[in-house]
């Protein structure tokens, strides 16, 4: 094949894009709920995630666990495991890791397996010829500790919190407010720990050749993980290649290089032979991250005609010593609802527990359910319906800084919602709804996540026989990248999506943001739109024409009068577009968030306190939706998400040690397919917003977890008449207010 | 997962007798094997004895030990006359594990206690001398009858639950011959040796379970759970109740993942047998049922809970029969 002939085209977002591009376009697939390309190979088993497949003369790792949760290690069995059938070394290397690097960190995490910081912690490596071998070795291994575990902190109300200056804030009066206002509340929440359960565990398969180092693993952000690997390794990140073709279930828990990652690189460097590691689901639960636990102490008030004067929001969140990231549970209470008396309190304690990380929707997920319930509990005190309350609420600006929205649709979502759910039916009274022992409520919620923009490459390449070709180091974790990706490039170069390739989960690729905070497909897809047109430009110069005057559709280029085959035009070249997406001024100058609307409808066993989810529905407005299948999807699983948090997501840590005590599937509760009642998902598809990208689309693979529990526990106390402020609602809370 | 040697049975005398695990469905000591929370250096597979049967025996049915209980579930006659244990069983687990469970391993089914389940955390039942974990510690899912200072685990299973209640008798056979156990004492209480879940002894195996004459009347399983399917019971309930002329005739109750054995209460039974109902009488009776009930911390909610979904279930049992 010819060398390509390569173009760029370099896009900073500065400005509101003008051109609407996407919508110009004349394919007809952006948006339309396309299959996903690789869907037949996950339902057939085919597609290979990262323990999936092995190297010739692959060994396999087991992490050997720390049974306190603060001391050091001084000693390990190790001659007598290195006896044992199978073992081919125990390892204790100073480039070990304490705990996963967190999302974008594209450093090592803290390293050294002798200090221990939590209960789990991986301090060893045993590695053996087979996988039963490392475990059954594994399992045998006996550490001596220089023990300190009567000096480790464990309950949050043990902890000293710090206050960053940084993630403070206030503007007006708010004790003022409260005092002067017709109504007002000021309650206090509270969330567990949660862990992602992603349900492919952790997992990578490492070998070196020629000094380079190859390591297909599970993660979402492959440029980063390359860098945070090298550094932990002391190796150049040129030295790194990370392969994530498939990665079966993320939500933040693989955003930065994990215990598999490092160990499995070192192990294979001082073997010199492949080396697996799946780390056990037990291991996954105790070793990777969790959300952190929080507690909100809320304060809003309004005047007598329900508008609201003042808002306080104060969350307390911990993580282990000297990291960085805490949950930023006050994310969305900046801008969501109107009142000139504010306040934003922060504060970190230090525990001596797994550490806490991203989530799915760090911040919002368990920031927003909070707030509205708050909001939800001063409708009831003002006597105004909680639509209509958070209606007359909704700021014309961000109250907090002045700056216009980029697009508020929440009022519509809201509105829409209610019409489609019958809002018009709920229990005017409390606890006033019953069908023989069951007490029947609704309730409602804003939902509400911040909108982010990440630098991004792509590659995308027109081959001589008109198809084309897409390339970035972007994940695929379950959201449906491969199928917007293949959409976009369809769309832009006219051709049907059976003709373009999508190859990503490579960090030999052009650099993406990855898979996280909900920016993934905005961000890598807007890399492809622009590799696309920069291909555009080439084939309207052929053309004879401006781009603008160019119409690309089924494989035919179309200009004026004239309609030729792309493979035509192209005349045995290959295209080569590198498109690249930077974040610019757009954001600085607006506020950008997804929005939507979620109601429900509950059933409260006034026998067991059982809560049952009768029906869920939500509205959102996400800009433009490039897929309305994967987006419909995300959202269900943004939902179902959300019921596990409302009712059934706790890690229960031993308050004596901070053991994790439910660390399998049986014990840490999901929601199964019986607590999953009929969804009812409503995407405003002519939703657009100029300051987000030059595609116009929004983030929506958290949105619909933001808010879901707290429109299911305001329905929850519409069916009972008691407030709930303790997640998750199991039935021994429950049993407790019905008395 | 340690080493160990395998054999498989090709009758049931290979495998009474011997010092070897048994293994059926699998679908609980696998799980326990990989975490080494058992151990055994030897397993005998008695997936091919036989035993796969389910047949009349006289007004009563016997089940081989090795008929899965997705089998026994569906099973016609369990349907019509013991609509209890086909209840219980469906509430219990996945279709999946179903499938593969048997209805003498599902007897064998060990606590869920996270204590049990933790090799670093003390525990005396996989530990004998090692102390309890959960006494202290997270016991939201433990006991509140019958439990010692030495253990509060329970027994987690539905379906002998259901067993219980029917008066069903577990017949086992060891080196010294056939005995039968009546499915109530079956599971022991953990006393000072919660190693010890059931009164099988060394050596013997279980070879089919008898379900005496069917008790018609009103059969209800009520599992209370903290999601609506494949979790373990918080609190379960079976009851048969018939009626006669307004009366309560005959009453049996057992209850579920209260304690180290699927719980009887006599006195209850006998305070409910021959009255008319109502609800100070169930309360009553509920009370019969928890006398030495305690709490551990987190699971004190139970004992309410159970007084409730007892009184809710009597209720709708005499109701549908009258």
């Amino acid at each position: 094949m010819p060398e390509p002939i390569e173009l760029k085209l370099d896009h900073r977002m500065d400005l509101p894009d003008q051109e609407d591009l996407l919508d110009r376009m004349a394919q007809g697939v952006i948006s339309t709920p396309m299959d996903r390309p690789e869907g037949p190979l996950k339902v057939s088993g085919t597609a290979s995630y990262a323990d999936e497949d092995h190297p010739p003369g692959t060994a396999y790792g087991w992490f050997v666990r720390a049974n306190i949760a603060k001391g050091w290690v001084t000693g390990l069995n190790t001659k007598e495991l290195q006896t044992m059938p199978g073992v081919l070394a125990v390892i204790r290397d100073d480039r070990m890791i304490r705990n996963p690097a967190q999302g974008g960190d594209a450093k090592s995490p803290h390293q050294g397996p002798a200090e221990i910081f939590y209960k789990g912690q991986p301090i060893a490596l045993v590695v053996a010829e087979t996988f039963e071998q490392a475990r059954d070795a594994g399992l045998a291994a006996r550490a001596e500790y220089k023990d300190s575990s009567h000096k480790a902190v464990i309950l949050p109300a043990q902890a000293k919190y710090e206050e960053p200056r940084s993630k403070q804030s206030s503007q007006g009066n708010l004790d003022r407010a409260m005092k002067k206002a017709a109504f007002s509340v000021d309650v206090e929440y509270d969330t567990p720990s949660m862990s992602h359960a992603a349900m492919e565990p952790h997992a990578a398969v490492a070998w070196w050749e020629d000094g380079r180092l190859t390591l297909r693993g599970s993660y979402q952000m492959l440029n980063s993980n390359a860098q945070e690997l090298a550094d932990a390794l002391g190796v150049s990140v040129k030295k790194v290649r990370i392969l994530s073709r498939y990665v079966g279930g993320g939500f933040g828990s693989k955003l930065g290089i994990g215990h598999e990652g490092v160990g499995a690189a070192i192990a294979a460097q001082k073997l010199g032979r492949p080396v697996a590691i799946a780390l056990h689901r037990r291991q996954v639960f105790e070793a990777t991250h969790r959300r952190s636990e929080t507690r909100q102490r809320v304060r809003l008030c309004c005047d007598a005609d329900g508008h609201l004067t003042g808002i306080g929001h104060e969350a307390w969140v911990s993580n282990l010593p000297g990291e960085d990231f805490s949950e930023p549970v006050t994310q969305a209470t900046s801008f969501t609802w109107a009142g000139e008396n504010r306040e934003i309190g922060h504060y970190i304690g230090r525990l001596n527990l797994t550490g806490a990380g991203s989530m799915r929707a760090p911040g919002e997920a368990v920031g927003v359910p909070v707030t509205d319930a708050a909001m939800d509990e001063l409708s009831e005190a003002a006597g105004i319906d909680p639509v209509e309350f958070r209606l007359r609420n909704i700021p014309e600006t961000d109250p907090s800084t002045g700056k216009p929205f980029s697009s508020n649709r929440l009022a519509d979502c809201i509105r829409i919602g209610a019409e489609r759910f019958g809002w018009s039916e709920r229990p005017k009274v409390p606890g006033s709804r019953r069908e023989g022992e069951w007490l029947i409520g609704f309730g409602m919620s804003a939902i509400i996540r911040v909108n982010m923009l990440g630098d991004s490459t792509a590659r995308v390449t027109l081959r001589p026989d008109g198809t084309a070709l897409v390339e970035t180091d972007m994940t695929d974790i379950g959201t449906g990248s491969y199928s917007v990706l293949t959409q976009i490039a369809a769309e832009m170069l006219g051709l049907p999506p059976e003709r373009v390739t999508t190859v990503l989960g490579d960090s030999d690729l052009p650099p993406s943001i990855g898979s996280g905070g909900s920016r993934g497909a905005a961000s890598s897809g807007s890399s492809v739109m622009l590799a696309a047109r920069a291909l555009r430009g080439k084939l309207a110069e052929r053309m004879g024409c401006d781009e603008e005057e160019l119409t690309l559709k089924d494989g035919t280029v179309i200009a004026g009068n004239r309609q030729r085959d792309l493979a035509d035009v192209l005349a045995g070249d290959s295209l080569q577009g590198t498109g690249t997406i930077r974040k610019g001024k757009a954001e600085d100058g607006h506020r950008q968030s997804s929005w939507g609307a979620e109601f429900c409808e509950v059933a409260v066993s006034s026998v067991t306190g059982e809560v049952h989810v009768r029906r869920l529905s939500g509205v959102f407005a996400a800009g433009r939706i490039l897929n309305a299948k994967t987006a419909r999807s995300q959202c269900m699983g943004g939902m179902i998400f959300g019921i596990g948090q409302a009712l059934h997501e706790e890690v229960f840590h031993d308050a004596r040690d901070g053991s994790f005590m439910n660390r399998d599937l049986a014990e840490y509760h999901v929601p199964v397919n019986l607590d999953v009642p009929h969804m009812d998902i409503e995407l405003l598809m002519d939703d657009r917003d100029p300051f987000a990208n030059p595609m116009q689309a929004k983030g929506i693979g958290e949105l619909a977890l933001c808010g879901t529990a707290g429109a299911i526990v305001n329905a929850i106390a519409n069916a009972t008449g008691h407030r709930f402020r303790s997640f998750p609602v199991t039935l021994d809370k429950v049993l407790e207010k019905l008395g | 997962m340690k080493a160990f040697d395998y054999a498989r049975a090709a009758t049931p005398a290979d495998a009474i007798g011997t010092d070897a695990r048994i293994i059926a469905g699998g679908t609980n000591l696998l799980d326990l094997m990989k975490l080494q929370v058992e151990t055994p250096a030897r397993l005998i597979d008695i997936n091919h004895v036989g035993l796969d049967g389910v047949e009349r025996d006289g007004e009563g049915l016997r089940i081989g030990a090795l008929v899965r209980n997705s089998d026994l579930a569906a099973h016609p006659a369990v349907r019509q006359d013991w609509p209890l244990l086909s209840r219980a069983i469906l509430a219990g687990a996945s279709p999946q594990l179903r499938n593969r469970a048997t209805t003498g391993g599902n007897l064998m089914q060990r606590t869920r206690c996270y204590y049990f389940y933790d090799v670093d955390a003390p525990c005396n039942k996989r530990v004998p001398g090692s102390g309890c974990g959960a006494i202290g510690g997270v016991n939201r899912i433990h006991a509140i009858l019958g439990a010692s200072d030495h253990c509060i685990a329970t027994y987690p299973g539905d379906m002998a639950v259901a067993l219980s209640a029917l008066d069903a008798v577990v017949e086992v056979e060891g080196p010294g011959g056939r005995r039968e156990i009546a499915a109530t004492d079956f599971h022991r209480l953990p006393g000072d040796r919660p190693d010890l879940d059931t009164e099988l002894q060394p050596g013997e195996m279980i070879l089919s379970v008898r379900l005496p004459a069917p008790l018609g009347g009103r059969q209800i399983y009520r599992k209370v759970r903290d999601r609506r399917s494949y979790a373990f019971a918080l609190v379960s309930v079976a009851a048969v109740v018939t009626m006669r002329a307004g009366r309560m005739d005959r009453v049996r109750l057992a209850f579920g993942n209260v304690a180290h054995k699927p719980w009887r209460a006599p006195a209850a039974e006998r305070m409910l047998t021959g009255q008319a109902p109502s609800p100070e009488l169930f309360a009553r009776a509920a009370e019969a049922v928890l006398e030495g009930a305690r709490g551990q911390g987190h699971n004190d909610f139970k004992i309410p809970l159970l007084r409730r979904t007892l009184a809710a279930v009597l209720a709708e049992a005499v109701q549908e029969t009258e």
